[in-house]
């Protein structure tokens, strides 16, 4: 009932922005500047009065649709809930999400869509490194923010001469792979460390973070191709190469396969699976149900490590989570809040951080501004801050280390660490962990 | 790209056929020629120059008229229909299915972008696509001697495991071919002459995205205006004859296997030249781009088009670029979440394809030609004899 | 030496599975002259079907019934509504129709089911047997996998070879008007064959399923590896598949197991191991017809 209705509400509010977009024909080319007046302007494309246009692009059909679709409901949700709580500036965000299977291909014209159709103000979350590099030369180019980008890679941040519009958002996976070999050459000193890895940026970019601190402990390091569900060979030459302690840059569904594959040899090392394959919820219930109760799913992952730089919903007790449920319960879609939409919503959340920092009615050019000037200082549920400076578009760099318990819960063993790429050290993170506001929605000034 | 095509367009005329040739050239399924009969020139050469020029124009006020995300989706359009031109040679003329064009496509595209990938000192782009086409057309001929012995589901395996390998490799090559997240192409910008070009036409802003769906608009006529003269050679009549009649072409001394190579080849060249474009337009060529999905689409686009006819690759190309678009507006304009809409583009896309074949197995094109030549069997029946109309 | 037999183990079961899927479509060759690339939705839907069982509580085995059963509705109802119309035609349409229907079903089940991943489980234990002090990578399951598929093709080969309604099927996909003239019912016949073709699909995605997690398109990269492990055998053989099958899990498996960064080189290497077959025996290692014309 009350979705339907809100459903109609924003039938009704894209449908005004087309027509003011139609009536005002041409005033679109970004120019304008903020005035200190107290109304809302159409200051940008995909700004009017009482909206404010986002776009995105996940895979919610084919292969990668598992998991990976649930990512835009999180946004969506956080997004109608701030739009119900006054939204920004008094502008709803109205958050269109659209379907590229995966296919960079596909990608290209659900973004071309996005940008000169739906005409959005900014790319939120886009999903995929293939499927991303394909529109981040054309975001660039047309001046479009390209905030947030969901993959771990460094392509993102590294060079915001190239890419000024383009910001990562969650923890590159090198900075991961340097946290957790740090971590093994501190704790295990004698480990001999097998690599898990998914062969491409992914897999590679955590290899060579690893590498920097235990590469004389390596004893093997196997990859295997998404699609290729056979990992056997990968698993057995781990064994036999006798390493103790293996280390997964992988997808979820192949830390299943990799568990699966280990108990079937009889293989019992230290598993450390990267954040992106650990997402114990979503693990442990594929494992749990396999061989109905013979091999209990949190039991085999129990004691295996993993990284966090979010809290998970296997921590009802923090704030966060807390609030996220309860926006969760009452405007989410059907389904559960999981890992995945727990991180659409963080998303969401540091998104109004930045539309509200970038004052009350921005161009494009000041959301790209805004977060280069005060995105390194916001707080959120992110558990340690964005890199973000005009020299460095790389998202959060912070991961704890948890580890796994049989009820399926995750432990931390070890506080937030925060570093860089490149030859940047390891720090302890000594800021406090941080708390929602009364409501959930943040409180940014404006920039300028 | 006139140098695989040449003896196409002066053996329009040749008419010293063998027997057997002729009797298959009866059943020519020409688009572009059976339109226009009473307006345009007779000679093939020239009518097929005409239609260039007419469908030059279209090209330029459809380009122009539209807005700037039709314009991208024009430029999508025109890959799919080379490829699918090129494929239409091979399974509609020449009766040879293949699964494995999206693979020919990829080699296109992935040396497209190697040649891209320093866009300071890069090849005029003409010739890149022409390298891209050369290269394609190699590989084609590889291809195409192994597949010439192979007919029916083993080629249709054959095809299928090459759609899936192929691109595999850049993964394995990735260090030249970039790996899973592919290499990044630059598409060189346009040449001043093109924004005056636009100015003077429409007075429209000349971006990026109109240039690259000119660029698209220019190698799809361009293709489409040799094949059409190709199908109608000599060349054409022969390929009929070794789908139609093979053990009589092959009495007539035509070497079946020869022809069904060549034939593989230049749909391999429009395949390349259609992954160039691709990778142009979607500034990427990576593995994920030329998945299984890719393939399959374009032996749809031909059969629902209307199999052997140009005109129909390239409406059953339209298909593919501008059904799930609007099906995905329609389902969330009806209240349905994007997931629930996005699912339902595939679903919708999925029935038409069976509905068509089972309400239209002659595809757009030979379903409205066949109403066309019925009804004028008709009228010219009831003008001979009207009593009889016993046959249905 | 270890290495070397978990290698071939993973490679036998993996290539089990592809003959699971070659034996379907073998099937529906053989008694329609059609190559179903709608199969793996086919299998996909009545996969979820049994899922849905489970996970209200009923037993494996009884799902397993169902979904059999379902799958032998679905394919006879498939073939009665959207096959037969395009039988007979232009073989290219009924490839369309085909992966019209493999669209169409595996979007179907997205908006039914859902897209998540979800666990299924594996009626037998997934641990490996002990030999010595060291486990094997063979599983109970494993065995129950090969096991059923074993039957199966026996089953096939029993039918096509002893029983009348075999030999009608065959004659009804071989020529259609003789058939008639000898009295059988060819309707019925090739119905019969898509209702069977459709169970031993059912089972190929059960058994493929089992101990693993299914999603809408989980049954995606079999097409291909179940495909060319029919095309290997011959695709008229039941024996063939089961060649053809562990032919291909073995050869990739070794491939993946030595080659270095070898799980890159195995969709390739299905393309070069089906290209040297067909280059050896145009028809497939157990083609019965020898080189038909085009």
């Amino acid at each position: 009932m009350s979705r339907s209705s809100r459903r109609l509400v924003s039938v009704l509010a894209a449908a005004t922005v087309v027509s003011a977009l139609a009536a005002c024909g041409g005033s679109d080319d970004g120019g304008g500047g903020s005035s200190s007046g107290g109304a809302n302007e159409a200051s940008a494309p995909g700004i009017t009065e009482d909206t404010i246009k986002l776009g995105a692009h996940f895979p919610l059909t084919g292969v990668a649709a598992p998991g990976y679709s649930e990512i835009p409901t999180g946004l969506k949700a956080y997004f109608d809930y701030v739009n119900d709580n006054g939204g920004v500036y008094d502008r709803k965000v109205d958050y269109i999400y659209r379907d590229d299977a995966y296919n960079p291909s596909n990608t290209s014209t659900v973004v071309n869509q996005l940008v000169l159709e739906d005409e959005v103000f900014a790319i939120v979350g886009g999903l995929g490194t293939p499927t991303h590099s394909a529109v981040v030369d054309f975001l660039n180019a047309e001046g479009v923010p390209d905030l947030f980008v969901a993959s771990g890679s460094l392509t993102w941040g590294e060079d915001p001469e190239t890419n000024p519009y383009t910001f990562g958002w969650q923890t590159d996976y090198e900075s991961e792979g340097k946290i957790i070999g740090q971590y093994i050459a501190e704790n295990f000193p004698d480990a001999k460390v097998g690599l898990f890895l998914q062969d491409d940026d992914f897999g590679e970019n955590g290899e060579k973070g690893i590498r920097e601190y235990v590469d004389d402990q390596i004893v093997g390091a196997e990859r295997y191709t998404p699609g290729n569900t056979n990992v056997g060979p990968q698993i057995a030459a781990l064994q036999a190469a006798g390493a103790d302690f293996v280390v997964g840059f992988n997808v979820p569904s192949y830390t299943a396969l990799s568990q699966l594959t280990a108990l079937q040899l009889g293989y019992k090392p230290q598993w450390f699976y990267s954040n992106v394959g650990s997402d114990p919820q979503l693990v442990g219930s594929l494992l749990n149900r396999f061989s109905q109760g013979k091999v209990t799913g949190s039991a085999l992952l129990a004691g295996a490590y993993t990284t966090d730089y979010l809290p998970t919903v296997d921590e009802p007790d923090n704030p966060w989570v807390q609030k996220f449920q309860e926006i969760w319960d009452k405007y989410g879609e059907e389904g559960e809040l999981t890992n995945y939409r727990l991180y659409g919503m963080s998303m969401a959340y540091t998104t109004v951080q930045a539309l509200q920092a970038a004052g009350q009615n921005p161009t494009r050019d000041d959301l790209v501004e805004a977060i280069e000037q005060v995105g390194g200082d916001w707080k959120g549920p992110v558990l340690a801050p964005f890199r973000y400076s005009e020299k460095s578009h790389m998202g959060t760099s912070g991961m704890s280390i948890s580890q796994l318990t049989p009820e399926g819960s995750a432990k931390e063993i070890q506080g937030v660490m925060t570093t860089d790429i490149g030859d940047a050290k390891i720090k302890e993170f000594d800021g406090k962990p941080t708390t929602p506001t009364e409501n959930g929605i943040p409180d940014e000034e404006p920039y300028k | 790209m006139s140098d695989l095509q040449s003896p196409a367009p002066s053996a329009g005329q040749v008419t010293e056929d063998a027997p057997t040739v002729a009797t298959a050239a009866a059943n020519a399924p020409s688009a572009a020629a059976s339109t226009g009969r009473s307006l345009l020139p007779q000679s093939t050469l020239l009518r097929h120059l005409v239609l260039l020029l007419l469908g030059a124009v279209a090209a330029v006020v459809l380009l122009e008229i539209t807005d700037p995300f039709t314009n991208s989706q024009l430029a999508t359009l025109s890959y799919y229909a080379i490829a699918a031109g090129g494929l239409t040679v091979l399974t509609g003329m020449n009766g040879q299915i293949s699964l494995g064009h999206g693979a020919l496509m990829a080699v296109g595209a992935y040396t497209t972008a190697l040649l891209l990938q320093e866009p300071a000192d890069a090849l005029p782009l003409p010739l890149i696509l022409l390298i891209s086409v050369v290269t394609t057309t190699a590989v084609g001929a590889l291809v195409g001697v192994a597949a010439a012995r192979l007919h029916g589901p083993y080629l249709a395996g054959a095809t299928l495991a090459l759609a899936v390998g192929l691109p595999g490799l850049a993964v394995y090559f990735h260090d030249q071919l970039g790996g899973e997240q592919g290499l990044r192409v630059r598409a060189p910008r346009a040449p001043e002459s093109f924004e005056s070009f636009i100015d003077l036409v429409s007075g429209a802003s000349a971006s990026s995205t109109k240039w690259l769906a000119y660029v698209g608009a220019i190698c799809l006529l361009i293709t489409y205006f040799l094949l059409a003269n190709l199908v109608r050679s000599r060349i054409g009549r022969t390929w009929r004859a070794v789908r139609d009649q093979d053990v009589a072409a092959e009495l007539a001394g035509i070497n079946l296997g020869a022809w069904r190579v060549l034939a593989f080849v230049v749909s391999a060249a429009a395949a390349g030249l259609a992954g160039g474009v691709l990778a142009l337009v979607v500034r990427l060529a990576a593995p994920s781009g030329f998945t299984l999905v890719l393939s399959l689409s374009l032996l749809t686009a031909i059969v629902i088009g209307g199999l052997g006819s140009l005109l129909g690759a390239l409406l059953g190309s339209a298909l593919l670029v501008f059904l799930p678009p609007f099906v995905t507006d329609l389902g969330t304009g009806s209240g349905l979440s994007s997931t629930e809409a996005a699912q339902l583009a595939p679903f919708v896309y999925g029935v038409v394809l069976i509905v068509a074949m089972i309400f239209a197995p002659a595809g757009f094109v030979g379903t409205i030609r066949m109403r066309w030549l019925t009804q004028k069997a008709k009228r010219s029946a009831g003008r001979a004899a009207p009593a009889d109309s016993s046959r249905g | 030496m270890s290495y070397f037999v978990n290698v071939t183990l993973t490679g036998l079961t993996q290539g089990m599975i592809y003959a699971a899927f070659a034996l379907a479509l073998v099937l529906i060759w053989r008694s329609t002259r059609i190559v179903n690339f709608a199969q793996g939705s086919m299998a996909a839907a009545t996969t979820f079907i049994a899922l849905a069982l489970v996970q209200a509580g009923w037993s494996y085995w009884l799902a397993l019934v169902v979904a059999l059963a379902s799958g032998f509705v679905l394919g006879a109802i498939i073939e009665r509504v959207i096959i037969r119309p395009v039988e007979g035609g232009n073989e290219l349409n009924a490839v369309i129709v085909a992966l019209g229907l493999f669209v169409a079903l595996q979007a179907g089940i997205a908006i039914v089911f859902g897209s998540s991943f979800q666990s299924f489980p594996a009626p037998f234990g997934l641990e490996g047997f002990s030999v010595g002090d060291r486990r094997i990578a063979l599983t109970p399951n494993g065995i129950y996998i090969i096991g059923a598929v074993i039957v199966t093709m026996l089953l096939l080969v029993a039918l096509f070879r002893f029983t009348r309604v075999g030999l009608a099927m065959r004659a009804s996909a071989f020529s259609q008007e003789v058939s008639r003239l000898l009295g059988v019912k060819v309707g019925g016949m090739l119905t019969l064959g898509w209702g069977l073709a459709a169970v031993v699909g059912s089972l190929a995605g059960l058994l493929i399923a089992g101990g693993g997690f299914v999603y809408p398109a989980y049954m995606d990269s079999l097409i291909v590896f179940g495909f060319v492990a029919a095309i290997i055998g011959g695709l008229d053989s039941p024996v063939g598949a089961i060649v053809g099958g562990l032919i291909l899990g073995l050869a990739l498996s070794y491939i993946s197991g030595y080659a270095p960064r070898g799980s890159s080189l195995v969709t390739i290497s299905a393309l070069v191991i089906l290209m040297v077959v067909l280059l050896v025996r145009p028809g497939g290692l157990f083609s019965s017809t020898t080189a038909r014309r085009a």
